[in-house]
């Protein structure tokens, strides 16, 4: 039952959003009310990429984030939006095995196509899928990037960890990458210490694509940069994952980009997650009295 | 024909006898007057050298001429061919009845404070000549107990404990006899701070001050004085005095605004140092609390807080020899740079050349 | 003077020497330890043993580690040789066979064929070694990931994981700006298919040596506190990529002394008019070459 919708869904999902249009509600899956659990437990090779249920990460007594729950599909994109201080980037940390799971589940798909629990992998494991699965895009492109290796350096690395082994196809893969992100050719050679914020964070997307992860997490992305140049990046990062059906889970402050790029938003505050679902009924229909006062806030700014 | 740093051999022969006249000098110094009249320098090396022994020390700043470095290297290289019969009792340097003990902490404490010898009031003026005042006798009062300044806070808990609650008493590890990996416990922290080179510690320690990793400090105590070494022999036992040695305490005392796991409380820096070497162990204090930063939850971005930057690089006697190593030949590396640069050059050339005729100008 | 205790200087009466050493230097108790972290190298091909280097009687940094290596495993039947630059004559070397004629009672050679412990550094001899002679390079700074991670937490997780994507990203970087690679000392080699290993500063030239030799090669890094190996008859591969392969260094011309090509040289500055001659790196296997041949005299 659920499976044809799965399988059917991140090609149609990716080329309506590639269109700029609305999925249909067929594709919408509701789990912020926690409704599929048990269907979705049972069935294991559904083909999501992560399964979340009442996730939580404690510092010391207290917590980072708590009780946090969904599923995410491949194709789709998920943005958690919040203040500073909300819990999204412990929650982005407790995804992406950075930070532990200390309360409820955390599953992911791991090369056997099986969800895994992320509190059960091995160090070398936690590495493997950092190498042939997931992507981290970061908001510092500093921390994502050597930046006084070569652009083209930066982006064979992932190949050559990978255990790549000749130059030219190396070479190549890397150009076509740094090409796909908008680097002119001539600036392959050139470190990232010497290129605009806006290139730095299209380089840093290109050697976290250029393996072909299956799930890649963004730390606000696109903050920091210039508006005309953020909206040319979220523009970028939407046509690549749209073509190249990636799930994502980007963490923004900026409704805006949630708007421009999510399919579905989850809203956090304290630690919780105040409200879940498709962004344009989130940002259209708030419920909650926080997501409101939020929504309000950027239609007034 | 061009020989090529041939005859090593009678070089080096002739080097050390150039060496041995340059620091015979009229009239030799004795080992012992090197010990007496210039203990602090003794104390350095003895703690640097890690051996206590006052006349092995001064043994080898004659045989140094001087170069602290170069008896400090003596001494280890001494010292570690020297057979274990095991280690010591803990010092309890709270029963230490100190020729000088001062905190900066408390105005009044029990057991009262005491200057002792100290440079810290002297005037530092020039002398022709040095003179020797009569030193006036005790005053009659019965030795008072001197209670660490540490231990009467903890009372209150208003500073931690000098160890954890759930503490074992592990064995403190031994750099010296096993192979130490980062990161490394405190006790074998501890261990290479008391060998490390105290111009380095004190740099460290300043810069804390400075705001690289400030600790915000407070010397809660230092104190100085000579202690019984007990040692525990299998054979007899029980612990049997085997001496006493001279030492210098340190404990810091700093504030700590707490965490989630602890309340708000003053936390410590630790510093002990063989003899007279205040400076040693008050560095190695400031030190000692910088690089607990994970500990406490702190944010370390500063080298003081970085132990692989500061264990990796306080052993002076590993820095001077890996300085010290640049004299030695590299021919052989440096021609195969040689030969690497002259074809990277002609490269260029060629690259250059072709770029050049390319140019209709 | 080997068999007893050596005294050194002391203004004591004979009769109470203060300063002693043990015969061969090291206590008998650190010797062992020395030997199991040996073991264990040899049976980890390339993996670096932490070993609690001791100080000895020469800086750190000037070989304390062969030093330490050579000092566990010499036995009276041995015949020491000790090169540094490829020759038997330089300073240090010279100093360090020394020591161990002093408190080991070693014998030695500078014949390479002669030697059954070659200790060196910076050179592999020219003259092939055989099986049952022992190599032991000294080693400045054993993590060939040293200065592309500067942390040794970081880089012991990396070998344990077998991550090397980084030192390739080293080699393509060079290729990027020169076309080729530019390593040409301490160049980077993987063993046995596993671990990458830093065959200390020998030049590039050097490292086909290492492939396969019958010889038992044991590293020493007496300052960084470790000890590895590779046995005999191990694979020893430069790294490279399949379309830029490593290429060791070489020189066109032969030894203007000997006459030998396809050995290391060695430029010796002649003038200040930049006149130089190119001779042997490897002054055994220079002096005995051109002893055993009839060279028409070296020019100049």
């Amino acid at each position: 039952m659920n499976g044809e919708i799965t399988a059917g869904a991140p090609g149609v999902m990716a080329r309506a959003a590639a269109a700029g249009e609305e999925p249909s509600d067929d594709f919408r899956r509701e789990v912020g009310g926690h409704a599929d659990e048990s269907g979705g437990d049972m069935c294991a090779a559904s083909g999501k990429v992560l399964s979340v249920r009442e996730a939580g990460h404690r510092y010391g007594d207290r917590f980072g984030c708590r009780g946090v729950s969904f599923d995410l599909w491949p194709g789709e994109v998920l943005a958690v939006v919040g203040e500073s201080g909300s819990g999204k980037s412990t929650l982005l940390g407790l995804l992406s095995a950075r930070l532990s799971t200390d309360e409820g589940s955390v599953r992911c798909q791991t090369s056997g196509g099986e969800l895994t629990e992320l509190a059960t992998l091995s160090e070398r494991e936690v590495r493997r899928l950092w190498r042939t699965d997931w992507g981290f895009v970061h908001q510092n492109a500093a921390d994502g990037l050597r930046m006084h290796v070569s652009a083209g350096g930066n982006v064979g690395e992932p190949l050559m960890a990978n255990g790549w082994r000749h130059y030219g196809q190396i070479r190549a893969r890397a150009a076509e990458w740094l090409e796909r992100v908008e680097i002119p050719a001539h600036r392959m050679d050139e470190t990232p210490a010497t290129f605009s914020g806006g290139m730095r964070q299209r380089v840093q997307i290109a050697r976290n694509l250029v393996f072909g992860p299956r799930l890649v997490f963004m730390d606000e992305p696109t903050s920091g940069l210039d508006v005309s140049v953020q909206a040319r990046l979220l523009d970028l990062i939407r046509s690549l994952v749209a073509d190249l059906g990636l799930a994502v889970v980007i963490v923004t402050h900026d409704l805006a980009v949630a708007r421009l790029i999510s399919h579905r938003t989850l809203v956090m505050k304290d630690g919780q997650v105040i409200e879940h679902g498709l962004t344009d009924r989130v940002l259209e229909d708030p419920q909650a009295a926080y997501t409101q006062l939020l929504v309000s806030s950027i239609l007034k700014g | 024909m061009y020989v090529a740093v041939k005859g090593g051999e009678k070089a080096i022969e002739n080097a050390h006898a150039l060496l041995a006249k340059r620091g015979s000098g009229q009239e030799r110094v004795t080992a012992q007057q090197i010990s007496e009249q210039m203990g602090v320098l003794v104390s350095r090396v003895m703690n640097e050298g890690s051996l206590y022994d006052p006349e092995l020390a001064a043994k080898a700043l004659l045989q140094a001429q001087g170069d602290v470095l170069e008896a400090i290297t003596l001494l280890r290289s001494y010292r570690t061919t020297l057979p274990r019969f095991g280690v010591t009792a803990a010092l309890d340097t709270g029963a230490l009845p100190p020729e000088r003990r001062i905190s900066a902490t408390f105005k009044d404490i029990p057991g009262g404070q005491q200057l002792g010898a100290t440079f810290d009031y002297t005037h530092r003026l020039l002398a022709e000549e040095l003179h020797t005042p009569e030193v006036p006798a005790a005053q009659g009062e019965a030795a008072e107990a001197m209670p660490r300044v540490t231990d009467l806070l903890g009372r209150s808990a208003l500073v931690e404990p000098d160890h954890p609650q759930d503490w074992a008493d592990p064995e403190p590890g031994d750099l010296t006899r096993e192979p130490a990996t980062f990161p490394m416990s405190r006790a074998e922290r501890l261990q290479a701070l008391a060998r490390g080179d105290e111009g380095f510690l004190l740099s460290l320690g300043y810069s804390t001050q400075r705001g690289f990793g400030n600790t915000h400090p407070f010397a809660g105590e230092v104190r100085i004085g000579e202690i019984e070494v007990l040692f525990e022999a299998p054979e007899i036992g029980h612990e049997v005095p085997i001496g006493r040695i001279e030492v210098t305490e340190c404990q810091m005392v700093n504030q700590f605004v707490g965490s989630a796991e602890k309340p708000p409380q003053f936390t410590r820096g630790y510093g002990l140092s063989f003899g007279r070497a205040e400076r040693k162990a008050m560095s190695m204090a400031l030190v000692d609390r910088a690089l607990r930063a994970a500990e406490f939850g702190e944010r370390a971005v500063s080298p003081a807080q970085d132990e692989e930057f500061v264990i990796s690089h306080c052993d002076n006697v590993q820095a001077t020899g890996f300085v010290e190593h640049l004299k030695l030949p590299h021919y052989v590396d440096f021609q195969a740079e040689l030969v690497l640069l002259r074809q990277l050059g002609a490269e260029f050339g060629q690259s250059t050349d072709g770029r050049a005729s390319n140019d209709p100008d | 003077m080997g068999g007893q205790a050596m005294t050194l200087t002391d203004q004591r009466p004979a009769s109470e020497p203060r300063i002693v050493y043990n015969e061969g230097y090291l206590d008998e108790q650190t010797k062992r330890a020395i030997r199991r972290a040996l073991l264990k190298g040899v049976a980890i091909p390339g993996f670096q043993v932490p070993f609690a280097s001791r100080e000895v009687p020469m800086p750190r940094g000037w070989g304390t580690g062969g030093v330490q290596v050579t000092a566990s495993i010499i036995g009276p039947e041995d015949l020491l040789k000790v090169i540094d630059q490829g020759a038997d004559d330089t300073t240090n070397a010279v100093s360090i066979r020394q020591f161990f004629e002093r408190v080991a009672g070693s014998a030695s050679t500078t014949h390479t064929e002669q030697a059954t412990i070659i200790q060196t550094r910076h050179r592999i001899p020219e003259t092939p070694l055989a099986a049952g002679q022992t190599i032991v390079y000294q080693v400045p700074i054993p993590e060939p990931l040293r200065f592309l991670e500067p942390r040794e937490t970081e880089t012991r997780r990396l070998h344990a994981l077998e991550e090397y994507g980084l030192m390739y990203v080293k080699l393509y970087e060079d290729i990027a700006r020169y076309g080729h690679i530019a390593k040409t000392y301490d160049y980077p080699v993987r063993v046995n298919g596993r671990y990458i290993m830093a065959p200390s500063p020998i030049p590039s030239f050097d490292n086909p040596k290492m492939h396969m030799s019958p010889a038992l090669q044991l590293f020493g890094a007496g300052r960084e506190k470790r000890i590895y190996a590779v046995p005999p008859f191990t694979s020893v591969e430069s790294l490279g990529f399949e379309d830029h392969p490593f290429e060791p260094q070489s020189f066109e011309r032969p030894c203007q002394i000997c006459g030998s090509e396809g050995v290391y040289l060695d430029e010796v500055i002649t003038d200040d008019a930049g006149g130089a001659m190119f001779v042997c790196s490897d002054t055994d296997y220079c002096a005995r070459t051109s002893s055993g041949t009839s060279t028409e005299g070296a020019p100049q």
